[in-house]
């Protein structure tokens, strides 16, 4: 779950890493407890925003009226601008990245610092990035922070407070599950002071029973997507025009990439799992005719899941919900035979292969 | 031979009273698994398809000389039930669970490590070696015993190219599901060097997809190391960036972890790819 940049320095500050003075800013008149100049953020879950026109820094409150209005309900990359948030400008002195991610392949956090800080990472040399990898069962130990410390050319008493940071990050990386904890910048103020100017923080979904005190917003999924996640049901919205239901999550990738051979698109991504439950059935055709998708094409291989019994949901559900597009079938594996008999008799299309099903598909869709 | 696992194997399932532990139980058993205890505690004294039910690993191995687990218990309680296999001294694990934390899979993958296990999962339909034995959930009916190794990142679609397989009458060595989480206890580079190292393995098939660099980093080790035929399929050629398709690890990520990057990789190490999933089948049956 990708947390809004406030809402990430609220974790920040948990940990006691300093930040600069900011609040939510509801309306032009709500600038109360801001000290000029400040800025303006837009927040929304997608980087780039800066150049997008959503970072404005005011040096008066006219001008910060002006830009509140500008901001609020603006479209970043698709993302509607709904919170808006301030915070006073401090004195640079140096601009750093660090950042804590995971390592896939060494299967460790990876801690990452470069003094090209404020730059978008992807586009730092490799030679500028700094790279230490801590074993989960030992932690963070000092020889780690040394061993990138040293390579920055900082002052000591700026290495003390960056050491700090670095300590403190870990400590939130571990403690609230994250997958990422990015600071870019993190600043050393003209003071001498390490502050996080921005905060990208994503918390795996799959530890979030254990955090009841942050807030589930899933502030980047579609309202489909966010009705889907409650029910359990795995449910992507793509900019195709045909829905695609298969069992398994690769099964489902696979289904859609099938699509493209015939210039067909997908529009939805739903994984069933290995679920044979009617109600589960229900629910899932519910959420995909939500999406209206010119064609369903469902996908099904019966390996444990017995074909028939899904076959028998999807029967129920269409007959008494009634449906208003084509749904192209094709199912293999446990009870395949009888339930093409039960689609067939729903009034469902049965294709005979994978290939077969998604150049009918593509076509009834009618291309991208 | 074949890899990981063998008819040896003697198997304890951690979760056995829940429904899917009962039902699999009965599934392994009739693949010919030899399950010699389940693990649930406070159930002590209880049977599963005459299989004795025990409140610890431990117990389980002092009474059974259980030397593998298969971990079913939900997400939550993984880490304490994989911890206590490997404490118990269990050499093969083989986790099933999905949605675990990864944080917990993190600390329970180094854990194996250091006490030499082989861990396999999390997030796996499990392993199976055609006609020795079966550890997971995977469906017993799709396989034939034979020479073709299978390691794969998904559950369902693995099925489907097993089947596929067995269609055209063209057997498997083993057939292991790594596991669809971003960390996993087996990769496979692992599972294609135990591969190469099988004598009753002539052809291997991988199934991918996208998320993180395993693929790449496997097409490297095969130009180097992997003298067998490599033959895969990468699922999620159409997956948007920064979308989690289903599975916890297929994610691209910050512009890693894309399909065509794989793709090009396999080109590069002479891997053959296919195009769909049941391909698979016809490009082993055309070049072994």
């Amino acid at each position: 779950m990708k947390l809004f940049e406030y809402r990430g320095k609220e974790l920040f500050q948990k940990f006691d890493i300093a930040v600069p003075n900011g609040k939510l800013v509801k309306d032009e008149n709500d600038f109360s407890n801001l000290n000029l100049p400040f800025v303006l953020k837009a927040q929304v879950p997608i980087g780039g925003r800066g150049k997008a026109g959503g970072i404005k820094s005011a040096e008066n409150i006219d001008d910060a009226k002006t830009y509140f209005s500008k901001i609020m309900g603006m479209d970043i990359k698709g993302f509607t601008v709904k919170k808006v948030y301030a915070e006073e400008k401090v004195n640079i002195k140096k601009e750093l990245y660090l950042s804590i991610t995971l390592d896939r392949t060494k299967r460790m956090p990876l801690i990452m610092i470069s003094e090209e800080g404020g730059m978008d990472i992807e586009s730092v040399a490799d030679e500028k990035i700094f790279k230490e990898w801590i074993n989960p069962l030992i932690g963070i130990q000092p020889f780690n922070i040394r061993n990138i410390t040293s390579k920055l050319r900082l002052e000591k008493d700026e290495v003390k407070e960056i050491a700090t940071v670095i300590s403190k990050i870990y400590k939130m990386f571990r403690n609230y599950d994250c997958e990422l904890v990015e600071i870019n910048p993190l600043i050393i103020s003209s003071n001498g002071k390490a502050i996080a100017l921005d905060s990208k923080v994503i918390i795996n979904d799959d530890a979030m029973f254990r955090h009841n005190d942050v807030i589930p917003e899933h502030v980047d999924l579609t309202a489909l997507e966010k009705d889907a996640k409650e029910k359990g049901i795995a449910f992507i919205q793509l900019e195709g025009n045909i829905g695609v239901i298969a069992n398994g999550a690769g099964l489902t990738m696979a289904t859609l990439d099938a699509l493209t051979y015939f210039e067909g698109k997908g529009g939805v991504f739903l994984d069933l799992g290995g679920t044979d439950d009617p109600e589960k059935v229900k629910q899932a055709f519910e959420l995909m005719k939500k999406a209206k998708p010119k064609v369903i094409f469902l996908n099904l291989f019966g390996g444990i899941t017995k074909c028939d019994t899904v076959a028998k949901g999807v029967k129920a559900v269409i007959t008494k919900e009634g449906i208003d597009c084509p749904v192209i079938t094709r199912i293999k594996g446990m009870n395949e035979d009888a339930a093409k008999e039960i689609l067939k008799d729903a009034g469902l299309i049965t294709a005979t292969t994978l290939q077969d099903a998604a150049e009918r598909s593509s076509d009834m869709a009618g291309g991208v | 031979m074949s890899i990981f696992v063998n008819e040896k194997n003697k198997v304890g399932v951690q979760g056995a009273t829940g429904h899917q532990g009962v039902f699999h139980i009965g599934e392994m058993k009739s693949f010919g698994t030899k399950v010699v205890a389940g693990v649930t505690p406070g159930k002590q004294g209880e049977e599963v398809h005459s299989v004795p039910i025990f409140n610890s690993v431990k117990k389980a191995v002092n009474e059974t000389g259980a030397d593998t687990s298969l971990v079913l218990v939900p997400a939550r309680f993984a880490k304490d039930a994989v911890f206590e296999a490997l404490d118990a001294e269990i050499k093969t694990v083989v986790v099933i669970t999905e949605n675990i934390p990864f944080h917990d899979a993190m600390d329970f993958v180094h854990y194996a490590k250091y006490k030499n296990a082989v861990l396999i999962g999390p997030n796996s339909p499990g392993i199976a070696s055609p006609g020795k034995t079966k550890i997971g959930i995977l469906p017993g009916g799709i396989f034939l015993e034979g020479e073709v190794g299978v390691a794969s990142r998904s559950g369902t679609l693995t099925y489907e190219i097993v089947n596929s397989l067995k269609e055209k009458n063209i057997g498997q060595s083993t057939c292991v599901g790594l596991g669809g989480d971003p960390i996993i206890g087996t990769n496979f580079i692992e599972a294609l060097n135990a591969f190469e190292k099988d004598n009753e393995t002539k052809a291997v098939v991988l199934v991918g997809e996208i998320g993180g660099t395993a693929e790449e980093d496997a097409a490297e080790y095969i130009k180097e190391n992997i003298s067998k035929p490599v033959f895969a399929f990468i699922a999620g050629r159409t997956a948007p960036p920064g979308k989690r398709m289903g599975h916890a690890g297929a994610i691209i990520a910050r512009g890693k972890g894309t399909a065509e990057s794989k793709i090009k990789a396999f080109e590069k190490a002479d891997v053959k790819l296919a195009k769909f999933p049941t391909d698979i089948a016809d490009l082993v049956e055309e070049h072994v």
